[in-house]
């Protein structure tokens, strides 16, 4: 029996604590809506300022000094390429590495982990040194010259180390056991790699894939530098001078014409579409092929 | 019987060539990713290296008037460094509380089905292109600075800044958000358990225990900040201003270097090869900076995993 | 040891008259064709052995059974026979592991060769995320062996006692199939390349009693064709169905900080469970410890 009976009071410093808890609530709330209340009124700003010259004439004419008259063809068909050419590109070169580091590399030999120190470093390093490497060994260097091709192989170096770590984390995620079944069945390592961890391994390589890719079509620096600043008013060719649509965004908003200033807007949002459309297709893809193992 | 008929012997019928040719094509897909760095090295420091050549490498690294174009060419690059400095600064102001607010957020207070619509938006924000968020800030920010008594140029830093650092809130809060979430369950349980409520929780156990990675998702913001273009080039300006007045205007290193690279320079010039003495520049910064980064990235990885 | 046999007769599943029939009906030493000779084999991982001083000879169309407490090694052993330490990078073995004669760790010899003669079955069933037909076709069609590929299924899932309940759907997910059946679905994988050699890595561990008890009877049938070694840590499985097993127990050293596993002793079923030779044999399956 004890002597005293138990406090059985259970509001305690109830008070207090609750004032504080909810400040920091607050300011955590805060802090969340900074980054969207800004998102908001971007988006707002850019579809009121850029909506009337969303039409036709932006999508089929070439730029012109008239804004009534200008359009954005060559660049949105030069950013349809590049996103076609990267895809191309760092698929293969992306997935490979990949293979490379998980499959194939021993992980104890030092030039393996300094491969994927390298990896990880490329991933961060600011774009317009990207654009420094093209302009001086391709445009410069061995004289490509500032064309479309140029273009798609320096966002393709630019684009390869996130689309290498999304491959190896595909790659990773397929479980050990259906490769020591693979395995203890007789297939070499090839075999193992290509019938069994790459076909399992394919949405989340997609995924990361294509979301590598919307965010390399919305890069401009490395394109201003290797050149695609210039006046282009026809289609854009593998071999010739181009201009992408960030690099036209980028122009028309310099322009001391508010008028370009809107018609920038409009071209905002024309790439704006294509980006959520490639975000959406990647995350549609992931959902689809949720793989219970 | 399920023995085979031909002799027993464990040797391949053929040599096995194929597995070596795969081999060596995977490991020549990885080499691309060594070329790239090696040619990032040759490309920004041999021709930085004749740059010093004519330049003396003290005067460029203190002086204090950047005008390569001018007839009286002044190579000091402390105006490129302060004018990235503060614009970097004014981005950090925005993005460190934000992101690890957010961060705290999605880690310890959020619903998953907050989490589940939360996550994908500032995945929005993260694919939101740079150009978008310069137009953003000169056409929309500088405005409402000026509406509300702040006398800004122009151009000026302060509206980069402020947008840079929206842009990089989803780089340090997912970086954060992960390194909170892998802070075991068990930790938390011991404070709840104890009668700590969810503010102390949150504050004194798993922030000081994810700190390294949310520590790694600073630096790894500063990063970006950094080396960030379009939003500098479009709302900071181009004049390599020594200040750190953020209402006027700046150039940072990298806005130097599109505006220089895309104009119609003589290679082979000083002016061409300033071009990649501040890229040379610009890219120790943010390498040193991102060694932070991995090495912290990594001590927090080997703690939880 | 009279008090062994007691308590094996009190163990659910095992009949003493049951065993001293098997002793019987078992070939006699000279009778017997031996598959896999090992020589003082030892496994390390790095620098800490795992297993050492492994001497065994496994016979032809027997089951032979690898008994043991946790952490005796038997898993490294089994994985021995063909080559999947291979694919662990600091796994080293020593010794000699001789197939039909042949050295299995010799220069010129190719795991890939080894493998297609000696199949494995695991722990936990992992089907390929495939459907039923492609599961079993996977090995026929990577060793060339693909000629014939219906009649190649329809034999393995017959032979695994499988094939009436999914002849049907064969081009359903072979994840939609049972734990059971899954697992028969992996012998069958197996066997669809025509091995020499079946290995099985405790393939009842992770299955219902009615679901071990059908892979208990089908290796029953299976070893009138095929050769079988299993793991297991189920004592009473090992007397239904083993004809020799091998007791393997550990060897702590070094205050403790190493433990190496050994075999302890090899011998017929019966004999193991009813007068077995060595004390710490007796002492595992009258269950005083393991």
């Amino acid at each position: 029996m004890s002597a005293t009976s138990p406090n059985v009071d259970l509001q305690g410093e109830r008070t207090r604590g609750v004032w504080r808890g909810r400040i920091f609530y607050a300011s955590l709330l805060l802090s969340l809506a900074v980054g969207f209340i800004t998102l908001g009124t971007l988006v707002v700003q850019v579809v009121t300022k850029g909506i009337a010259f969303v039409d036709p004439v932006l999508l089929t004419n070439p730029p012109s000094a008239n804004p009534e008259a200008a359009g954005a063809r060559p660049a949105i068909l030069a950013t349809l390429y590049l996103g076609i050419l990267l895809i191309a590109f760092t698929v293969p070169i992306g997935v490979g590495t990949a293979i490379y580091l998980e499959e194939y590399a021993n992980r104890n030999r030092w030039y393996n982990r300094l491969l994927e120190l390298n990896i990880q470093n490329l991933a961060a390093v600011p774009s317009i040194v990207y654009g420094i490497l093209g302009l001086a060994f391709l445009v410069r260097g061995i004289g490509l010259g500032r064309i479309l091709l140029a273009g798609a192989l320096i966002l393709t170096l630019l684009v390869l180390p996130t689309v290498i770590i999304a491959a190896r984390e595909a790659i990773r995620a397929v479980p050990g056991s259906i490769r020591d079944g693979a395995y203890a069945l007789g297939a070499t390592k090839w075999q193992v790699t290509w019938r069994q961890v790459l076909p399992a391994a394919i949405p989340g390589i997609a995924t990361g894939s294509i979301l590598a890719v919307s965010r390399a079509i919305g890069e401009t620096a490395p394109l201003i530098l290797i050149g695609a600043l210039t006046y282009i008013s026809f289609n854009p060719t593998l071999g010739g001078p181009f201009t992408a649509l960030p690099v036209q965004i980028y122009n028309w908003t310099k322009l001391p014409n508010p008028e370009f200033k809107d018609l920038a807007a409009a071209a905002i949002i024309v790439l704006l579409a294509m980006v959520l459309l490639l975000n959406a297709a990647a995350i549609w893809l992931r959902n689809h092929y949720q793989k219970k193992w | 019987m399920a023995t085979r008929a031909e002799p027993l012997t464990l040797a391949p019928p053929r040599k096995r060539w194929g597995e070596a040719v795969i081999k060596a094509l995977l490991a020549l897909c990885a080499l691309v990713s060594v070329a790239t760095t090696l040619g990032i090295v040759l490309a920004l420091f041999l021709p930085a290296i004749e740059f010093f050549q004519e330049v003396n490498f003290v005067d460029y690294i203190t002086g204090t008037e950047w005008a390569p174009l001018f007839l009286q060419a002044k190579f000091g690059v402390i105006p490129l460094i302060a004018g990235t400095l503060s614009v970097t600064f004014w981005a950090c102001l925005v993005a460190i509380p934000s992101g690890l607010g957010a961060a705290i957020y999605l880690s310890e207070y959020a619903r998953p089905r907050t989490r589940n619509v939360l996550k994908p938006a500032l995945e929005l924000l993260a694919g939101i292109p740079t150009v978008v968020f310069g137009y953003f800030a000169l056409t929309f920010v500088t405005p409402l600075l000026r509406d509300i008594g702040l006398q800004v140029l122009v151009f000026n830093a302060l509206s980069a800044g402020l947008v840079m650092g929206v842009m990089i809130i989803p780089t340090v809060a997912s970086l954060s958000e992960d390194a909170m979430t892998a802070v075991p369950r068990d930790l938390r349980d011991g404070a709840y358990a104890l009668g700590s409520n969810k503010l102390q929780v949150s504050t004194r156990i798993v922030v000081p225990a994810a700190v390294s990675g949310i520590v790694a998702a600073f630096v790894l913001g500063i990063s970006r900040a950094i080396g960030e273009t379009m939003i500098v080039l479009l709302a900071a300006g181009q004049q390599p201003n020594l200040t750190f007045d953020p209402k006027q205007a700046v150039e940072t290193m990298s806005a130097f270097i599109a505006a220089t690279g895309a104009g119609d320079v003589p290679t082979g010039s000083v002016e061409y090869k300033t071009i990649f003495a501040v890229g040379a520049t610009l890219f120790a910064m943010t390498l040193v900076v991102n060694a932070v980064a991995i090495r912290l990235v990594r001590r927090f990885r080997e703690a939880y995993e | 040891m009279a008090n062994a046999e007691t308590e094996l007769v009190r163990m659910r599943g095992v009949d003493q008259l049951d065993l001293a029939e098997r002793e019987r009906h078992m070939p006699p030493p000279e009778s017997r064709e031996v598959v896999f000779d090992v020589s003082d084999l030892k496994v390390s991982y790095g620098s800490l052995p795992a297993l050492k001083n492994v001497s065994i000879q496994v016979y032809k169309n027997f089951v032979t059974s690898f008994i043991g407490p946790s952490g005796c090694g038997k898993s490294t052993f089994i994985r021995c026979f063909n080559r999947m330490n291979d694919l662990i990078p600091s796994a080293v073995v020593e010794g000699s592991v001789r197939y039909h004669g042949e050295d299995l760790y010799g220069p010129r010899v190719d795991p890939v060769e080894v493998r297609k003669r000696i199949g494995m079955v695991f722990q936990k069933p992992n089907p390929f995320p495939k459907s039923i037909y492609d599961n079993i076709a996977f090995g026929p069609r990577v060793l060339g062996m693909a000629d014939g590929l219906d009649e190649r299924v329809e034999k393995a899932l017959g032979q695994a006692a499988l094939w009436d309940e999914v002849k049907d759907r064969l081009k359903a997910s072979a994840l939609s199939l049972s734990g059971g059946q899954q697992q028969r679905l992996c012998i069958a994988r197996c066997l669809a390349v025509e091995p020499d050699v079946l290995l099985m890595d405790e393939p009842a561990s992770a299955l219902d009693p009615i679901a071990t008890t059908r892979i208990e009877d089908l290796m029953h049938d299976l070893k009138r064709n095929y050769t079988i070694v299993i793991v297991t840590h189920n004592m009473q499985q090992a007397a239904r169905i083993a004809d020799m097993t091998a007791f393997f127990s550990v060897e702590i050293s070094d205050e403790g900080r190493n433990r190496t596993g050994i075999l302890v002793e090899y011998d017929t079923t019966p004999k193991i469970f009813t007068h077995p030779s060595d004390k710490r044999t007796e002492d595992y399956v009258t269950g005083r410890f393991g």
